[in-house]
């Protein structure tokens, strides 16, 4: 181990670096970019235009030419310039975190962020991302706000911490790169994957109170078509329709009100523990989608049968927290 | 460099719109103009060529070249510089070269980072611009595209597109906000004298002075360039203008066509000088002419610093004068010079290539009898008395051309009559030598200072007499005497054949030009000029201290800081809103409120506020309320009626101004 150390030491990777820098914290949600917490750099333009400099002043100095001084003195400075704009877009913003919605895991949360300026200057093409993650870039107008929409790929279920985010900008000359970090302690929770396939539950001895035909999935009836929500089976989905053009519908179908499912921990033994988690998580969006009543029995916790939009997402997040 | 900005700038996202590529030929395409005269012709034709290409691929992306099809361009590009420029590789061909390659990189210009490199290029060929031309002018010129190249830059920086207002605006301003700072460098960063590095030979092609040999036309194309030479401030009264002989190389040797400087070799011994009379104290500021010539008045008694006297006393610097040089000088008018000939010397300017002009040798045979006197006066009786003329256009002599010359053609310029001249003169046993420098020279009234242009060049000869020295005979003023008292504009009176700027009419464009002049030798003095000899002189005045190079550093940081500090607080500010004059009352309305403590909170309407506000002070319920409301009328209603916004603005006014809120 200490030869793998010795090859790789810990201060040579990014991520011990990063926890050097100041990060903006929220407070009620609301952070401000204070200048202490901007960072700024050149780009690599930034070096190839210093490097361009350079030449045209070993240049002026060899062919003792004064306005090659005025224009190598100029540009020098426009660079100097362009440094200050570029830390000047960034300083001051204010970012409130919105409320974010629930994902199921491995899905793009969409971070709805706020960012305000409070300096009465309108600010250009500010970017936001969670790093390694995919770019936004808006404009906000003097005094004004912008929606920004960040989007975060979840890998995990449970409650996850949203990693920081990272603010910066280029405006305007792209010689410069300021950035900041904005830490907020909101905690994200992220509903189970559910399992791709659509195995229908087994039925339960329990909780058949209904005398008819008990289908768990209730489609016997097709009552019309709902837009696509992430967690419907693809079984659901009405492909043909959804080929006019419209979005995606899934097909809703009437299910016997009176039949009722009870999704059983056990009823899963024949899975891994994470598949396990994912087959209920299945389930439970299969019978939320067929406005089911089903209750759901886990090793510490069960909930009684409903079909309510609230127990749905109790028995999502029950399934998300399970340990 | 930061990791992310790496990734992103190589991502689809990053690919170009059609007005980031349009605004990017648009400022290659004004660089490119203004480098044309610099540039060969067929250089601009293809890079032409290729922007046009460049431009209707952008409409058309399947018209972009490939990758084999742009190294076979770039290959092509480089073989024709190498072949037109005929293998030299210096400051014309490497500027071709760059224009074509920056040129041929928009061929494949797709991504940002193609752009912006293309950008930082185009920005190094403003700078280059002034290799070939420092003139005001150019200086003028070079600033619409570093507006526009600016532009082109804030342009990719943009998430949303703006309109061209605003992108060039913004350049603008970006670049004023520089000038500060380029000042600062521009006066107090320490000048290095150069060259670091050997100089491409044509570098100073476009120089034109005064040669090392004399041949006929030399002088008379040189005539035909207007431009300045050198210019002469002088500390007193001005010599007479028959006395204005600014002395360049003299010419001893002669070869059939042709006069040259003596060898070194020769080992001539150094000519005494003597002078009597007052002294003429002047400046002269010399116009680069890559040649060693440091131009003086007849006869300079000491030489200028960096330079020194040859044996017969034309100046000379010890490095060629490759920039704008300023030395002080004095003259005397009255001077003996060099009273006895030794052996060599009398040898040497005597020397005639045998077996030429055999006319001129018949002519002098019955002059042997006379006196070295005789012999000058003859000859330049026969010049004024014979039907010589003074011309620019002479005809073009071939064998023996100083017999054809003298005996047929009779037409030509002062190299003629100089060389003639001294041909007769060794002919007749008398030693002789040509003098190549300039004549006479314009008084401009603006500046008191004298302007000698290239027009002015002349040739003279030097007689040397027993007891006397040499003495100068100038044989052009027998033929011409107006030449010497008034210049060529008036020895050359009625003719187009000068330089529409040496000639005698048009005297509104001469004023003009006169004072255009005086500018231009300010800038030519403090800007061009501003080298480190200047930028010591010049700080040491300003401060009345000796200033080193540390005092220098020292200076700028400061300069720097102090104008960044400054910068900075302007640009970091925060600007207040204009208020409209109902925000204004309403602004009154909330200070008297806030005596009282009462303070919107942060998102609360007026209307919410002033009921919050009346309820704890309900003795100006009615008051507050009514304010809200004509307040929320102003802000908010579609109202277009002027005269009764007017009115409710007037109400509000009277309310806030009543309201007089008591402290409880």
């Amino acid at each position: 181990m200490a030869s793998v150390s010795l090859f790789k030491p810990r201060y040579f990777t990014a991520d011990y670096w990063k926890k050097w820098f100041r990060v903006a914290s929220s407070h009620d949600n609301i952070a401000t970019l204070n200048p202490r917490q901007i960072y700024i750099l050149p780009t690599r333009w930034g070096i190839l235009y210093a490097v361009m400099l350079i030449l045209l002043l070993v240049g002026s100095i060899n062919y003792a030419i004064s306005l090659g001084y005025y224009v190598t003195f100029l540009l020098a400075s426009l660079g100097n310039m362009a440094m200050l704009h570029t830390w000047r877009n960034l300083v001051h913003l204010q970012i409130t975190t919105l409320p974010a919605s629930t994902v199921f895991a491995g899905e793009v949360l969409q971070m709805q962020l706020q960012i305000a300026d409070t300096k009465n200057r309108a600010r250009y093409a500010i970017a936001a991302q969670f790093e390694d993650n995919t770019v936004v870039r808006e404009d906000i107008a003097a005094y004004g706000s912008q929606t920004f929409l960040v989007p975060l790929q979840t890998q995990q279920r449970g409650w996850q911490t949203l990693p920081r985010i990272k603010l910066y900008t280029e405006f305007p000359l792209m010689l410069f790169h300021a950035w900041a970090y904005v830490q907020n302690p909101q905690q994200v929770l992220v509903y189970p994957k559910p399992s791709a396939g659509s195995t229908s539950p087994p039925l339960s001895n329990i909780g058949q109170t209904g005398g008819k035909n008990h289908v768990a999935r209730g489609d016997e009836d097709f009552d019309g078509h709902k837009t696509y929500q992430i967690g419907d089976a693809p079984s659901r989905v009405d492909w043909k329709a959804s080929s006019k053009g419209v979005g995606m519908l899934s097909k809703q179908y009437s299910g016997d009100g009176s039949a009722i499912l009870l999704l059983d921990w056990a009823q899963t033994s024949d899975l891994a523990f994470e598949a396990r988690i994912s087959q209920l998580t299945r389930w439970v969006i299969d019978a939320h989608a067929a406005q089911q009543h089903f209750g759901l029995r886990l090793p510490r916790l069960t909930l009684p049968p409903n079909n309510t939009e609230t127990h749905y997402h109790e028995a999502l997040k029950a399934l998300a927290l399970l340990d | 460099m930061p990791k992310a900005s790496l990734k992103n700038t190589l991502s689809p996202t990053n690919l170009l719109n059609k007005q980031h590529l349009y605004w990017l030929l648009a400022s290659l395409a004004l660089i490119l103009a203004i480098h044309t005269p610099n540039l060969p012709i067929w250089v601009t034709a293809s890079c032409g060529l290729f922007g046009a290409w460049r431009y209707f691929a952008v409409n058309q992306p399947l018209l972009m070249p490939n990758r084999w099809l742009l190294m076979l361009l770039s290959l092509l590009v480089g073989l024709a510089v190498l072949l037109s420029f005929k293998g030299q590789f210096g400051r014309d061909a490497s500027l071709s070269l760059l224009v074509l390659m920056t040129v041929l990189k928009l061929l494949e210009t797709r991504f940002i980072r193609d752009y912006i490199f293309t950008v930082v290029l185009a920005y190094f060929l403003i700078g280059n611009l002034f290799l070939f031309n420092q003139s005001m002018l150019t200086f003028a010129l070079s600033i619409p595209p570093l507006i526009l190249l600016t532009a082109t830059l804030i342009h990719v920086s943009l998430k949303s597109p703006q309109n061209w207002q605003f992108l060039l605006k913004l350049a603008g301003k970006l670049l004023l906000q520089s000038v500060p700072v380029m000042l600062i460098l521009f006066v107090l960063f320490p000048r290095i004298p150069g060259p670091l590095w050997g100089i491409p030979q044509d570098a100073y092609s476009g120089m034109s002075g005064l040669g090392d040999n004399l041949k006929f036309g030399n002088i008379s194309n040189l005539t035909l360039n207007s431009s300045v030479a050198f210019r002469v401030q002088f500390k007193g009264k001005l010599p007479p203008n028959n006395q204005l002989y600014w002395r360049g190389p003299v010419l001893w040797h002669q070869n059939g066509n042709e006069w040259l400087m003596p060898s070194k070799r020769i080992g001539l011994r150094n000519e005494i000088l003597a002078t009597t009379g007052t002294a003429f104290d002047y400046t002269i500021t010399l116009e680069p002419h890559n040649r060693n010539w440091l131009l003086l008045l007849d006869m300079p008694t000491l030489a200028p610093a960096g330079g020194n006297f040859t044996h017969d006393y034309s100046a000379v610097s010890n490095q060629p004068v490759r920039k704008r040089i300023r030395y002080s000088a004095s003259s005397h008018t009255n001077y003996q010079l060099g009273t006895a000939l030794g052996e060599r010397e009398q040898v040497l300017s005597l020397q005639l290539t045998e077996g030429e002009n055999p006319r001129t040798f018949e002519l002098v045979k019955s002059w042997q009898s006379l006196s070295a006197e005789q012999k000058i006066n003859k000859a330049l009786q026969m010049f004024r008395e014979q039907p010589f003329i003074y011309t620019l256009r002479p005809p073009i002599l071939r064998e023996n051309p100083i017999d054809e010359f003298l005996f047929d053609t009779k037409r030509g310029f002062c190299e003629h009559y100089a060389t003639s001249f001294v041909y007769l003169m060794r002919a007749a046993g008398l030693p002789a030598r040509i003098v190549t420098g300039y004549q006479g020279g314009e008084l401009n009234p603006n500046g008191n200072y004298l302007i000698v242009r290239q027009s002015d060049a002349h040739a003279w000869a030097e007689v040397s007499l027993q007891g006397q020295g040499w003495v100068r005979v100038d044989p052009t003023a027998a033929v011409s005497p107006e030449r010497i008292e008034q210049g060529i504009s008036e020895a050359l009176r009625d003719s187009d054949e000068l330089p529409l700027l040496a000639r005698g009419d048009y005297p509104l464009l001469r004023k003009a030009f006169l004072n255009f002049d005086s500018i231009n030798n300010s800038w030519n003095q403090w800007v061009l000029g501003y080298d480190d000899k200047k930028q010591l002189e010049f700080l040491n005045q300003l401060t009345g201290k000796k200033l080193g190079l540390s005092d220098l550093v020292f200076w700028m940081t400061g300069a720097i800081v102090l104008v960044m500090l400054a910068t900075s607080y302007f640009l970091f500010r925060q600007v207040k809103a204009k208020l409209n004059p109902a925000q204004q009352v309403y602004q009154q309305y909330l200070r008297k409120l806030k005596r009282v403590n009462l303070q919107p909170n942060t998102g609360e309407g007026a209307l919410d506020f002033a009921s919050r506000a009346a309820q704890s002070l309900p003795s100006y319920q009615q008051q507050i309320l009514q304010i809200a409301s004509s307040y929320n009328a102003l802000q908010y209603s579609e109202q277009s009626n002027d005269g009764v916004q007017s009115d409710i603005l007037k109400q509000l006014e009277s309310l806030v101004a009543q309201l007089n809120i008591k402290k409880p």
